[in-house]
C-alpha cells in the first residue's frame, strides 16, 4: 500500500533527505523487504527510516572545498549541487574543528546519530580533510554513524581506507551510464593530474563510479545512488541508471529534479537548460519504480543539524564557544546511550500496533515527533522565539499545494518555526470502506480526516468545500486555500508569518517541553 | 616564470591542495599565487595543476598575462556557438 508520493525540488540531488514512507511498521522504504542487515542499518538513519526521523537527527559539517570534476548544474561558489540546494554556502570548518563542533552537538544532543560529510565540495576530492574528520569521529565518538556523499570519481581508491572508519553507507550521484549522455552533462574532470573533456572524461567518471558501487556492495556498505534528472538529457537514460545500479547492489534511487536558474550562474542556468514538470518526474520515478526501491518519499532536507536545531540552539556551537569547551564524551556517551535506549523502549512499544489500526487513532504514532526535535529549538527563555506551528498540505507532487482538500488521501506534514520549515512526513487518510457514497459516509470520511490531522493548526489546500471547512474550523484547524499552487514552502513561510502577525497564541513557549521517552 | 590567479575566481580552493610549491594563498577578496614560490609546476607535472583543476575561465594567467583556461575551453563551448547551444538546450 506505498502511496503516490514524489520528490520535492532539489538543486539537484541529496543524501541529506528525510525519508517518510508510508505505513511501515516503523522503518521507511520497503521495510518488509529488506534484508535484515540491511534494515538494521538504516533503522536508526534519520534520512531512511520514516520513524527514526523523528527521534534521531544527523548534522553535517563542511570540511571538504574542493571538487574534482565539473557538472553543468554548479558553478562552484555554493555547496555542491549534487549535495544541497542551489545557492547555499557552507562555512568550511578544518576537520580539528569539525570533531569540535561534532562532538559538541552530539553531548549536548544525544539524538544526533549520524554525521555526514558532503561538501561543500566533493568530500573525496579532498580526502585528507575527510578522512581525517572521520578518523578523529571513530575514534572519539564510536557512537556517531558516517557517512559522505561523493561523486565518484576519486572512490574506488578511497574505499578500503573509509571502510576503516565507522562509514554506515555511501551516497554517489550517478547521473548517466553512457558517456555520450555524460559528455552533455560533465564539461571535464581532473583525473591523474590532468584535465580531460568530452566524452574520455564522461567515460572515466563513469567506470569509477561504477567500480566505486560495486567494492562498496562488495564489503558491506550501503550504498545510495542519487540521479538528477536532466529532460532531454538524460531522462530515458535514468531508467538504464535504475537498472544498472540495482543489479550491483545500491539500496536504493534517488531521483531529483534539476533545479536550473539564470541567477545561479550554472552552465546549464545560463543556457536555459529547464529543470523537470512535476508529472515527467513523477513518470520517471513510476517506471524506476518497478526495477527497485525508489526513494519517492525522499524530501530534501531543509537543514543540516544546526538548522534541524534551530537558529537559537545553533548559535551555541560556534567556534568561539567551542573553541573553550572540554567535552567529556566517555561520560556524554554514556548520557547517549541511555536516550537512545528509553528510545528505543519508545519505539519498540509503539510499533507494536499494527499500521492498519492505528492510523485512525487521535493520536497518530508519530506525533511525538515533532516534540522531540523542536523541543530542541524551545529551551532557551533568554531568546524567545515564536513556537513552531504544525501545518498539513494537500499535494500531489510534494512540491506545490495543488490539491483538493476533498481529493487528498495523504497530506504532507510541516513544521513551521522562527527557525525554519521542517518536513515531518506524511499522514494518510484510511476511510473505513463504506461501500456507498452516502452523505453518512462522506461525513464519517471527513470526521476521520480530521482526527487524522490532529495536531497541525493549518491545512493548506488549493480548494475546500464549505462543509469541510467549517468542520475543519470547529477541530481548532484553520483551512487555507489561499496558496493554491503556490510552493509549499513559500505558502507555508506567509502563513506562519500571518500567524505570528497576528498573533495567533505564538507567544514565545515559556515551559521547556524536554524529550521525554 | 609564474602563473597569476586574478578576479573571477571563487574562492573554490581546488587548486590549492595541488600545488607543488606550496604557492598559492588563501586569499580574499580571491586566492592569489606567490609570483615568488610558482613554478609552473616544472619538474613536478606535465601541466600546471592549478590551472588544470580550476573551474573558472579566464582567472588564470600565465607570464605574459594569457588565459590558461580561455573561453569556451572550459565549458565546451566556444563563445561563438553560444548562441546555436543555447536555442538547442532551450528546445529541450
Ligand atoms: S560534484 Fe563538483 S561540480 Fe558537481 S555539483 Fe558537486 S561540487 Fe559541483
Ligand atoms: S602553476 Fe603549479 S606551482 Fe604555480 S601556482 Fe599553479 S600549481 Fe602552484
Ligand atoms: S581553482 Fe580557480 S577558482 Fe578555484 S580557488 Fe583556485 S583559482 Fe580560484
Amino acid at each position: 500500500m506505498e502511496s503516490k508520493l514524489s520528490v520535492n525540488g532539489v538543486g539537484a540531488s541529496c543524501h541529506d533527505t528525510r525519508a517518510a514512507s508510508g505505513c511501515g511498521g516503523g522503518s521507511g522504504l520497503a521495510g518488509s523487504e529488506l534484508p535484515a542487515a540491511i534494515r538494521a542499518k538504516i533503522d536508526n538513519h534519520p534520512c531512511f527510516s520514516e520513524d527514526a526521523h523523528h527521534h534521531y537527527a544527523r548534522m553535517h559539517v563542511a570540511v571538504a572545498p574542493a571538487c574534482n570534476i565539473q557538472c553543468h548544474y554548479c558553478n562552484r561558489k555554493y555547496d555542491c549541487s549534487n549535495e544541497s540546494r542551489p545557492g547555499v554556502v557552507s562555512e568550511l570548518l578544518t576537520p580539528d574543528q569539525a570533531v569540535s563542533k561534532v562532538l559538541a552537538v552530539a553531548a549536548a544532543i544525544p539524538q544526533m546519530t549520524v554525521l555526514g560529510i558532503a561538501g561543500p565540495g566533493d568530500p573525496l576530492a579532498n580526502p585528507q580533510r575527510t578522512l581525517e574528520t572521520f578518523r578523529q569521529l571513530t575514534e572519539k565518538a564510536p557512537d556517531i554513524k558516517l557517512c559522505v556523499s561523493t561523486n565518484g570519481l576519486a572512490l574506488p581508491e578511497l574505499v578500503d581506507e573509509l571502510c576503516l572508519h565507522n562509514i554506515e553507507h555511501v551516497t554517489i550521484t550517478i547521473n548517466c551510464v553512457d558517456p555520450d549522455v555524460g559528455a552533455q552533462i560533465y564539461p571535464w574532470i581532473f583525473w591523474k593530474n590532468r584535465r580531460v573533456t568530452g566524452r574520455k572524461a564522461a567515460e572515466i567518471l563513469i567506470a569509477q563510479q561504477q567500480k566505486g558501487l560495486e567494492m562498496l556492495v562488495a564489503r558491506g556498505v550501503l550504498v545510495k545512488v542519487n540521479s538528477v534528472l536532466i529532460p532531454g538529457v538524460n531522462d530515458e537514460h535514468l531508467k538504464e541508471v535504475s537498472r544498472v545500479v540495482k543489479a550491483k547492489g545500491a539500496f536504493l534511487h534517488n531521483v531529483m529534479p534539476l533545479i536550473a536558474e539564470p541567477e545561479h550562474g550554472t552552465f546549464y542556468g545560463l543556457m536555459g537548460q529547464r529543470g523537470p514538470t512535476a508529472g515527467e518526474l513523477g513518470a520517471l520515478q513510476e517506471a524506476c519504480a518497478g526495477d527497485m526501491r525508489m526513494m519517492r518519499h525522499c524530501r530534501q532536507c531543509r537543514a543540516d543539524a544546526v538548522g534541524m536545531l534551530g537558529e537559537d540552539r545553533g548559535a551555541e556551537f560556534t567556534l568561539e564557544k567551542i573553541a573553550g569547551q572540554e567535552i567529556d564524551y566517555a561520560a556524554a556517551m554514556v548520557r547517549r546511550a541511555e536516550v537512545h535506549a528509553s528510545i528505543e523502549a519508545q519505539r519498540a512499544t509503539k510499533n507494536q500496533t499494527p499500521c492498519a489500526t492505528q492510523v485512525p487513532s487521535p493520536r497518530p504514532r508519530t506525533s511525538e515527533a515533532y516534540v522531540s526535535l523542536a523541543s530542541l529549538t524551545r529551551r532557551r527563555p533568554t531568546q524567545p522565539a515564536t513556537r513552531p506551528v504544525l501545518m498539513a498540505v494537500a499535494t500531489t507532487d510534494g512540491q506545490h499545494v495543488d490539491q483538493h482538500f476533498a481529493q487528498a488521501r495523504t497530506f504532507a506534514l510541516y513544521e513551521a518555526s522562527a527557525s525554519g520549515i521542517r518536513f515531518i512526513g506524511e499522514r494518510r487518510v484510511v476511510h473505513e470502506q463504506g461501500g456507498s457514497t452516502s452523505r453518512d459516509d462522506t461525513t464519517r470520511a471527513l470526521q476521520q480526516t480530521i482526527e487524522m490531522l490532529a495536531g497541525c493548526e493549518v491545512v493548506l489546500c488549493s480548494r475546500i468545500g464549505y462543509e469541510p471547512w467549517g468542520h475543519l474550523e470547529a477541530a481548532g484547524i484553520r483551512p487555507n486555500g489561499e496558496y493554491a499552487m503556490a510552493p509549499i514552502e513559500a505558502a507555508i513561510t506567509a502563513v506562519y508569518r500571518e500567524m505570528v502577525a497576528a498573533g495567533h497564541g505564538l507567544s514565545p513557549v515559556t515551559t521547556p517541553v524536554l524529550m521525554t521517552a | 616564470m609564474a602563473l597569476q590567479i586574478i578576479e573571477g575566481c571563487v574562492n573554490c580552493w581546488a587548486c590549492l591542495p595541488l600545488c607543488p610549491s606550496g604557492a598559492i594563498q588563501d586569499a580574499r577578496p580571491h586566492f592569489l599565487i606567490d609570483a615568488e614560490h610558482c613554478s609552473e609546476c616544472a619538474g613536478d607535472f606535465a601541466d600546471p595543476q592549478c590551472a588544470s583543476i580550476c573551474p573558472v575561465e579566464g582567472v588564470i594567467l600565465d607570464g605574459l598575462g594569457v588565459p590558461l583556461n580561455p573561453p569556451g575551453s572550459l565549458t565546451g563551448v566556444p563563445p561563438d556557438r553560444w548562441d546555436v547551444i543555447r536555442t538547442a538546450i532551450q528546445a529541450r
